[in-house]
């Protein structure tokens, strides 16, 4: 059963259509990638999930049962736009969080305390969040989503604005909760981290849902046309009427081809062909990438 | 701990412990009572060094003998003197200045000359005026030869001065003084204006501030956006009444300082002043009256009249206006605190809340200038109304409370108050919830009104 599932989710704002109709489904302990262009209603939804504002008409379900303000607390959020008060020190301002989430004062004392030395900004604890630099600042808003150890952690945009080592310590630490039984929905552009973390996906464009599901099965799905093959030493493969060759690399006594169909030929055949070529190591059809995915369905949908 | 306390709790916790709030608690009496202390310290200064005037006049000797010293001159009548040579040295012989007077002067007003090297002070020159004048009356009528005229001018001479007793149903009766109500008046409305102003910004200002460094979406992620605006509206409320509550155990401290100094002066005039309105009562007037007038006389005048108003404060309905004021204060500010919250929300930062400034202002000073007008005639009409609106009652009727106002309009007063801002606060929670995570938009009258209908 899929823990978080919303259905027929509609929102209409002033002159503009933010949803229509968008259902997804996230099953438990999964990655979840909500994908779109700028303006999709990726933020929208997102909001609606964390009851920020209301839909106009469908359905959201937490655990089988429809969501409720108290379940604010299940959830840990960490917005596109981050925001600290600026002249408040930035753990009694994580505690204030976490207060608001639910804990008690002591618990959210002591985790925050696990947190900060985690992430190596204990030192910082009684200083007013100006004065932290902007990578620490992320580390404690982190810290504030975490804390009390949502069942589903929502993230939007969280590789946008962090530095390189930082997006790669978000990138760790939500594999290592989803280890520890949580579900994690993110919105992005960044296709690479899609293709190294997600499950499953919606893509979202002009408030519709224009594809959705495994990501490994899409990738298959959009294949069938690229196959990439892989010889010992050189190979004399040339052009035919049947495929082009897109791409050609050599390295470390392997050589890598990346040949595109143009005609019906089907995998078997083109193996023959390719056996000819060189001593094969590997073949395979190659999945495109969901970077190419993306604008592929984008662009024929507008 | 529930959510909006635990908002409470960080909004108050935030203020009070910033340098400005310790520095405004204690400054902000200080100034005040520099403002009053000060320029009566510098006056009453001038006037106590002491002051050697030599009396030159010219031509005649009417003058001679005829002006007493008093505390702080002494006038040294000079014969045969040349007014050109004693100018120039008058100060090396430790005269303060010279009071020249011409032969014209029973006809001619400026016919004296106050000669010195320092502007006098005014009650110098009054006394000196007066005690002229009265010597020049006295020449005048002598001209006339009457009889027994010194007996006829000693019984004419007298002195009144009013003293105000208001009595009410019960037959108990107050000392008053228009003079202390009108003070109260003002200060109690000028109070009221600017606590609402400072915390009610206050509001709009931390309202902004979430805003525009974004941290009001993930607030929103765990409470209610009314619970934030709520939160955020209560605990600065509690830090101006902990600010107001500190300034009046302040103002007590230093009162009853006070109050025990000068009692040590003066104990006799408190005896007599206490038991003068039982006396008048009970009729035994005449004798009283004669008893205190002649101690008074004698007593240092601005001693007694401090005397005076302290027992006309100690007089006021202290329960009343106490409690007045703190509802007031609330209800008025909770209503404000409401609209710039929601002005806060639909803006993105300071310098947009301009347009939306004005409307709200007029009001207040609309109120202002009302409650000053009140002060000359608190049972005007226009006073009555204004004290009724609940957009300006809270400034008006703190004014009319010194003058004492009828129950039911107090009651009706305050009820208006509880409604209105009980609707004020729900029009702004819709904005509010709206306007927070709202940018870029350009805001008017027109989208406010549309946020008001949105539905949650």
């Amino acid at each position: 059963m899929a823990l978080l599932e919303a259905s027929e989710v509609t929102k209409q704002f002033a002159n503009h259509l933010a949803l229509d109709r968008v259902g997804i489904s996230v099953p438990e302990q999964s990655i979840y990638g909500l994908l779109g262009p700028n303006g999709a209603g990726k933020t929208t939804l997102i909001r609606i999930i964390n009851q920020i504002t209301g839909p106009d008409s469908g359905t959201l379900m937490l655990n089988g049962r429809k969501l409720r303000p108290a379940d604010v607390v299940q959830i840990g959020y960490l917005p596109e736009e981050r925001g600290l008060y600026k002249k408040m020190k930035v753990g009694e301002q994580v505690l204030y969080f976490a207060q608001l989430k639910g804990l008690s004062r002591a618990e959210a004392w002591k985790r925050a305390k696990y947190w900060f030395k985690k992430f190596e900004i204990i030192d910082w604890w009684d200083k007013k969040v100006e004065e932290l630099s902007k990578g620490m600042q992320q580390k404690a808003q982190f810290v504030s989503t975490v804390i009390h150890e949502p069942k589903i952690l929502i993230f939007d945009e969280p590789f946008t604005g962090f530095d390189p080592v930082n997006a790669s310590l978000i990138k760790d630490e939500i594999l290592f909760l989803r280890e520890r039984g949580a579900t994690v929905l993110f919105s992005t552009h960044n296709m690479s981290s899609v293709e190294e973390l997600c499950d499953d996906i919606t893509l979202i464009n002009k408030a519709r849902v224009i594809l959705q599901g495994n990501v490994d099965d899409i990738r298959r799905e959009w294949a069938g046309k690229e196959y990439e093959i892989m010889f010992k030493g050189d190979s004399v493969l040339q052009e035919n009427d049947h495929y082009k060759i897109l791409s050609k690399k050599k390295d470390n006594g392997k050589t890598v081809i990346r040949i595109e169909t143009v005609s019906s030929i089907g995998s078997n055949d083109l193996l023959q062909i390719m056996v000819k070529a060189g001593e094969i190591i590997s073949f395979n059809p190659a999945l495109p990438s969901m970077n190419d995915i993306f604008i592929k369905v984008v662009q024929s949908r507008n | 701990m529930s959510k909006i306390s635990v908002i409470i709790q960080r909004e108050y916790s935030t203020r009070v412990r910033k340098k400005s709030f310790i520095i405004m608690t204690i400054l902000a009496p200080l100034l005040m009572a520099a403002i009053f202390i000060v320029p009566t310290l510098i006056m009453t200064n001038e006037s106590q060094e002491f002051k050697k005037i030599a009396v030159v006049e010219d031509g005649s000797d009417l003058f001679r003998e005829a002006i007493p010293s008093t505390d702080d001159a002494e006038f040294v009548y000079l014969e045969n003197v040349d007014i050109d040579e004693i100018k120039s040295n008058f100060s090396e012989a430790g005269y303060y200045g010279i009071l020249y007077i011409s032969p014209l002067v029973v006809n001619v007003p400026n016919a004296v000359q106050l000669i010195s090297k320092k502007q006098p002070p005014l009650n110098l020159t009054t006394y000196i005026s007066s005690v002229m004048e009265k010597e020049i009356e006295k020449q005048k009528l002598l001209a006339y030869d009457i009889e027994n005229l010194d007996e006829i001018l000693k019984n004419v001479r007298s002195r009144v001065s009013i003293q105000t007793i208001r009595i009410d149903d019960a037959g108990e009766v107050k000392e008053t003084s228009t003079g202390v109500a009108m003070v109260m008046a003002y200060l109690g409305g000028f109070l009221m204006y600017m606590l609402v102003f400072i915390f009610g910004s206050q509001v709009m200002r931390g309202v902004i501030e979430e805003k525009t460094n974004r941290v009001v979406e993930v607030l929103v992620s765990s409470v209610k956006p009314v619970e934030l605006m709520m939160g955020k509206i209560i605990g600065i409320a509690l830090v101006g009444l902990t600010q107001f509550l500190i300034w009046i155990a302040l103002t007590i401290g230093v009162a009853t300082v006070l109050t025990k100094v000068i009692a040590s002066k003066s104990e006799t005039v408190i005896e007599t002043v206490q038991s003068m309105p039982q006396s008048i009562v009970s009729g035994e007037l005449n004798e009283q009256m004669s008893q205190a007038s002649a101690q008074q006389a004698s007593l240092n005048p601005q001693l007694a009249e401090l005397m005076g108003i302290l027992k006309t404060l100690k007089n006021q309905s202290w329960g009343l206006i106490l409690f007045s004021f703190i509802f007031y204060f609330l209800s008025g500010y909770l209503l404000y605190a409401s609209i710039f919250a929601a002005i806060g929300s639909a803006v993105d930062n300071e310098t947009e809340t301009q347009q939306f400034m004005l409307p709200v202002t007029i009001p207040i000073i609309l109120a202002l200038m009302v409650a000053m007008g009140t002060m000359q005639n608190p049972e005007s009409s226009l006073a009555f109304w204004f004290s009724i609106i609940p957009l300006t009652s809270p400034i008006v009727m703190m004014a009319r409370i010194p003058f004492e106002v009828p129950a039911w309009e107090l009651a009706l007063s305050m009820g208006l108050m509880v409604v209105t801002f009980v609707a004020f606060v729900w029009m702004a929670a819709k904005i509010y919830r709206t306007g927070i995570l709202m940018y870029g938009k350009k805001t008017s009258y027109k989208e406010l009104w549309k946020w008001l209908k949105y539905k949650g």
